[in-house]
């Protein structure tokens, strides 16, 4: 029996279905579009929300919320830009599988993947809510520092063209995230007098540039078609895709899974969980060699976790008033001005709230997955059958208007364009980008963690204590390491197993 | 019949035209105006304007539009309000002791002169908050133990240059201890490291209380009198601490605005902080209320001023 079964009907009115068909579908084309997350889309919602129930308002933000996550991963695969920084992962083979082909094929791997991770997100938003919240009071500043080096490390697994640039790349990426008015201890830093950097470099803006613009660039100076047209329509491949996802059930309920608790993390959000899915996925496979070069599984662990902490960041949120993402932030505020508040007694003493919106949340998930295809064959045929000099202006436009919409600032566009064509520049000398943006991500997560984690520690005379004493610290050091040293044990172990092919070979 | 109807048509008519004459400001607003919060969407500042929000469309018929430009701890958005239209139809949100003390510690590309400020409509107070498990049950349990372990009490806070931090520095002169101060990435993350027991307590707002009110307990709150919503939490000047601080909201609007505007502007702001529900509403959120118009705006920002520029220098902030 599950909790709160009583309040499904509740959810099935035909103003939440409403709400939850509506919101997947605005949140998916709001999320497929550069520099317009999730954040924003759920922030505009809320004046609307102020007429409506509490239950009905969660359905709408939820499914927004979630619509925005997975449409992100359109423009990952088709322009190899991240929609939202939550699908910096599927970029990695995404577009390789779009620039053979096989675009479609990948949308639709990545809408079974978003489906299931949300629906495992969502599934322990009902079932662990409350055991489940401890996870992010048990990760202290030390905790996040080594997330953010273990994250870091994945560099080495994203590069393996060369070690050296990728290291080069990540320095630079987290240089990049010092500059501005730090966040934690006020300094100006690294703005050599100009406002327009007093802000920072804006993760999103920086994702847009690094990511399009080189892309763009590349459009321009090849005769080639952006991508292949089909010989003839193939509809929505979705047996293929399923035959897919049956095969690698295991990488999708592991991604999921990691999803969930990343995004039971204050500090933390979708894209490191896709990035710590994707390395997880690679790790374990069977053939690492084809990540990176358009193995669907990649985009499937990137997708599914991603979506996943949509349902693990409410879990923070309901159950203790701390948001879990971003756009949980504003929903927690929006739930404010209506009188809800929500803490450990809300799931006994508002569960027609709770468990209304937890149905409609599932509900939403799994009408993603009609929605999500009916509009990803739409953006795939229009970014396939597009003349190229349509395609260019119309994506170079909506990366100066997504870039500019994330803080309405314009310094946010000028900083896109430099380190998009810097990007490019160093796209020509073999640097890739991922190292670049994840240092860039990282590197405030780890700063913050180390200097509050030093803080703490020497206040209390116990810095080995407080770096090397704490229990999930070790293991997520454990991990760093293994992440670090796997290749080197994987160039040992193949040799070996090459060997038992052969001799299988020979019978 | 036909012939009075048009006599009043007219009649109608020259009354509305005489009454519209006087001043073009009786129309505004005539469209939607743009609140701009110089942080981003989820914070106090966002949610406070989100209350304000909810009240506008039935007081003054059109939409109250908010908007976000994060960047800097606010400075960003600071130092573009001036280039802004003065038309009354932007206003940006304002906080202390951020836009008095960030100047002085740096270029951030705005001076306090430089913000025209038309109301600052209420205050968070400070708070000492600890976790309901705490050793701490009193605030004197807490300087007892920091007399005897210099240092040892970490306390997290929203950010450095705060009103948390200001607060801490404040208070540890004032009771003759040393404490440390772990800052954090605004209030949320700060309560999380409480709750998560990463600290011995937090230098946080009455909000605080107000919103994890089963997993903390507050000390004692910087007012002047007890807050309504906790009338059981002693104030610091009960208990011999000269010390009412806080985090200030206000909304500014372009220099450019004229004199009438800014008034009325004021006004607007004063009818919806004085509606009954809105400031329950506000109070039942851990927020005091307060009523500084624009016609008081320089007299207050003078002793503000005065006070964070002492004390930023006391506490090592600014030069």
């Amino acid at each position: 029996m599950l909790p709160g079964i009583e309040y499904f009907a509740a959810a099935l009115t035909p103003f939440n279905v409403a709400l939850a068909l509506g919101g997947v579908a605005a949140g998916t084309v709001v999320g497929s579009l550069p520099g317009l997350t999730a954040t924003m889309a759920v922030a505009v919602l809320v004046p609307l929300t102020f007429a409506m129930a509490p239950a009905s308002a969660l359905i709408l933000m939820g499914a927004i919320y979630t619509g925005a996550i997975y449409g992100g991963a359109y423009a990952a695969i088709l322009l190899n830009t991240p929609g939202t920084p939550s699908a910096i992962g599927t970029t990695f083979d995404g577009y390789p599988m779009a620039k053979r082909g096989d675009g479609d094929l990948a949308i639709s791997a990545a809408s079974l993947a978003s489906v299931v991770g949300g629906l495992v997100g969502a599934l322990a938003l009902l079932l662990l809510a409350p055991p489940l919240a401890e996870v992010a009071l048990a990760f202290g500043p030390m905790e996040y520092f080594w997330l953010a080096i273990f994250g870091l490390s994945l560099i080495a697994a994203l590069s393996e063209a060369s070690l050296l640039k990728g290291l080069i790349g990540g320095c630079f990426g987290l240089l990049l995230s010092t500059i501005g008015v730090a966040e934690i201890s006020s300094d100006v830093r690294f703005t050599f007098g100009s406002r327009t950097l007093l802000g920072g470099i804006e993760i999103v803006s920086a994702l847009i540039g690094l990511y399009c613009i080189p892309v763009l660039i590349d459009m321009v100076a090849t005769p080639d078609r952006h991508l292949q047209v089909e010989a003839k329509p193939r509809g929505f491949r979705l047996r293929e895709a399923l035959t897919i996802s049956w095969r690698g059930k295991i990488n999708l309920l592991r991604s999921s899974i990691i999803g969930t608790l990343v995004g039971i993390l204050p500090g933390a959000g979708g894209s490191i969980a896709g990035l710590v899915a994707y390395s997880e996925a690679r790790r374990s496979s069977k053939h690492p060699e084809r990540y990176g070069k358009g193995e669907p599984d990649g985009v499937q662990a990137t997708e599914s976790a991603n979506n996943a902490t949509v349902g693990g960041g409410f879990i923070p949120t309901l159950v203790l008033g701390i948001p879990g993402t971003p756009p949980d932030a504003v929903i927690l505020g929006a739930l404010l001005v209506q009188g809800v508040r929500t803490g450990p007694n809300l799931f006994t003493e508002q569960g027609s709230i709770v468990y209304t919106f937890i149905y409609g949340l599932l509900l939403a998930t799994v009408l993603m997955l009609p929605v999500g295809l009916v509009i990803g064959r739409y953006a795939y045929r229009s970014i396939v059958t597009v003349p190229k000099a349509m395609l260019v202006p119309t994506v170079g436009f909506m990366t100066m208007i997504g870039s500019y919409a994330i803080r309405n600032n314009i310094s946010d566009v000028v900083v896109m364009i430099v380190l998009g064509v810097f990007g490019w520049g160093l796209g020509r000398f073999g640097f890739a980008v991922s190292p670049i943006v994840l240092g860039l991500i990282l590197g405030a997560i780890a700063e913050q963690g180390f200097v509050q984690a030093w803080t703490i520690g020497s206040a209390m005379d116990d810095l080995p204590g407080m770096f090397f004493g704490r229990p999930i610290s070790l293991g997520i050091v454990a991990l760093t390491l293994l992440s670090l040293f796997y290749p080197l044990l994987r160039a040992r172990l193949p040799a070996r197993r090459g060997v038992v092919r052969e001799a299988s070979y020979d019978e | 019949m036909r012939a009075f109807a048009s006599l009043a048509g007219v009649a109608l008519a020259a009354l509305s035209l005489g009454l519209a004459a006087p001043a073009a400001a009786q129309s505004y607003p005539d469209k939607p105006v743009n609140y701009i919060i110089p942080f981003g969407p989820g914070g106090e500042s966002d949610i406070t304007a989100r209350h304000q929000q909810a009240f506008y469309p039935d007081m003054f018929g059109q939409d109250l539009v908010i908007e976000y430009k994060p960047g800097g701890g606010g400075a960003v958005g600071w130092s573009q309000l001036n280039d802004y239209k003065g038309d009354g139809y932007t206003w940006m949100g304002v906080n202390l002791p951020h836009i008095v003390v960030q100047p002085m510690q740096k270029d951030v590309g705005f001076k306090t002169d430089d913000l025209t400020i038309v109301y600052m409509f209420h205050y968070t107070p400070d708070a000492i908050v600890v976790h309901k498990d705490s050793e701490f049950q009193t605030l004197q349990d807490l300087v007892d133990y920091a007399k005897a372990n210099p240092g040892r009490v970490t306390l997290s806070g929203s950010g450095k240059a705060t009103s948390n931090h200001i607060a801490q520095v404040l208070f540890d002169g004032m009771a003759g201890i040393k404490t440390t101060y772990v800052p954090f990435k605004g209030t949320g993350a700060a309560v999380t490291a409480l709750l998560g027991k990463q600290v011995a307590a937090e230098w946080g707002y009455t909000s605080v209380g107000a919103s994890h009110r089963d997993q903390v307990r507050m000390l004692a709150v910087a007012m002047d009198e007890r807050h309504p919503l906790f009338p059981d939490v002693p104030t610091f000047k009960e208990l011999g601490f000269e010390l009412a601080s806080g985090a200030y909201r206000g909304i500014a609007v372009p220099k450019s605005t004229p004199e009438e505007l800014r008034q009325q502007i004021s006004d607007m702001i004063g009818q919806i902080n004085h509606d009954p529900e809105f400031r329950k509403r506000l109070e039942n959120d851990g927020m005091a209320m307060l009523d500084v118009g624009y016609a008081e705006m320089g007299a207050f920002m003078a002793k503000m001023t005065e006070t964070y520029h002492g004390v930023a220098k006391e506490a090592g902030i600014a030069e």
